[in-house]
């Protein structure tokens, strides 16, 4: 079961308090102050990325957070509900445009975040991120 | 205690002009919510005729892809006009996301201010 779960409504505007909680979950749970930032980061790509893919599909619902604090790791899991990449409408320029972005945002999370996966649940995309956190003993 | 907690404003910009240069300061997060603030801003600006840039970033607090796509955006715009956009940063978490990105081969990066407006190609 998670930690903390978070679901927002797909604006911009919420993304960075997703961060915030997220850091804060984080901190609480244990992990390393030295990749908070990086979390934080990481967790706000994913959150833009799936407001972006919300956005582009014409999604309503909102965009899903889980934290999960276990013995020794520390998971975040960002699910949107837009069709996997496959079906994504091709040669819209909007489309195309929101593709660069989500390019991007990939890349950066895939550079700061040792474990990460993008999978497909039973509702749309998922990505899953995981640090490491310090001693049981600590907390 | 870390910043993570701490409130601060959005984003906050400031622009002056130095000889042929102009300088946009830029406080506070770029990120998906506050980026159309920075692309108006630049975007208000090569069509005013500036074409030199100096993007100080040194009171950000935080940059994410999307603020490097308004980034990069600006970049091509000047650069249509012959124009260039120098970057002022020296804050590693900042630094690290460029790199990440293979962007630091995109733009150029300086120390201060002074600097970026003293450069030439």
């Amino acid at each position: 079961m998670a930690t903390v779960e978070l679901r927002f409504s797909a604006s911009p505007e919420h993304v960075r308090t997703a961060r915030l909680v997220a850091a804060a979950v984080a901190r609480r749970a244990g992990v390393d102050e030295s990749v908070l930032d990086e979390l934080r980061l990481a967790v706000g790509e994913a959150c833009s990325r799936a407001v972006g893919l919300h956005a582009v599909h014409g999604l309503t619902s909102p965009v899903r957070v889980t934290l999960t604090e276990a013995e020794k790791a520390f998971t975040i899991e960002v699910g949107d509900d837009a069709p996997s990449a496959v079906a994504v409408p091709q040669g819209k320029p909007a489309a195309e445009a929101a593709e660069e972005t989500d390019e991007l945002g990939l890349a950066v999370i895939s550079g700061l975040v040792d474990d990460v996966e993008v999978v497909a649940d039973d509702r749309g995309g998922l990505i899953r991120m995981s640090w490491p956190t310090l001693d049981a003993s600590f907390s | 205690m870390s910043k993570v907690l701490e409130e601060s404003v959005d984003l906050s910009l400031s622009t002056r002009t130095v000889g042929d240069r102009t300088v946009v300061e830029v406080g506070g997060e770029i990120d998906v919510y506050t980026a159309p603030k920075l692309r108006e801003q630049l975007v208000e600006l090569v069509n005013e005729g500036n074409h030199h840039l100096v993007v100080d970033m040194e009171r950000v607090d935080f940059l994410d892809s999307t603020g490097l796509g308004v980034l990069v955006g600006g970049l091509k715009r000047v650069r249509a006009q012959e124009g260039s956009l120098r970057l002022v940063c020296n804050q590693e978490r900042i630094l690290k996301i460029f790199r990440i990105t293979g962007l630091t081969k995109v733009f150029p990066i300086h120390e201060s201010v002074e600097e970026a407006i003293a450069a030439t190609d």
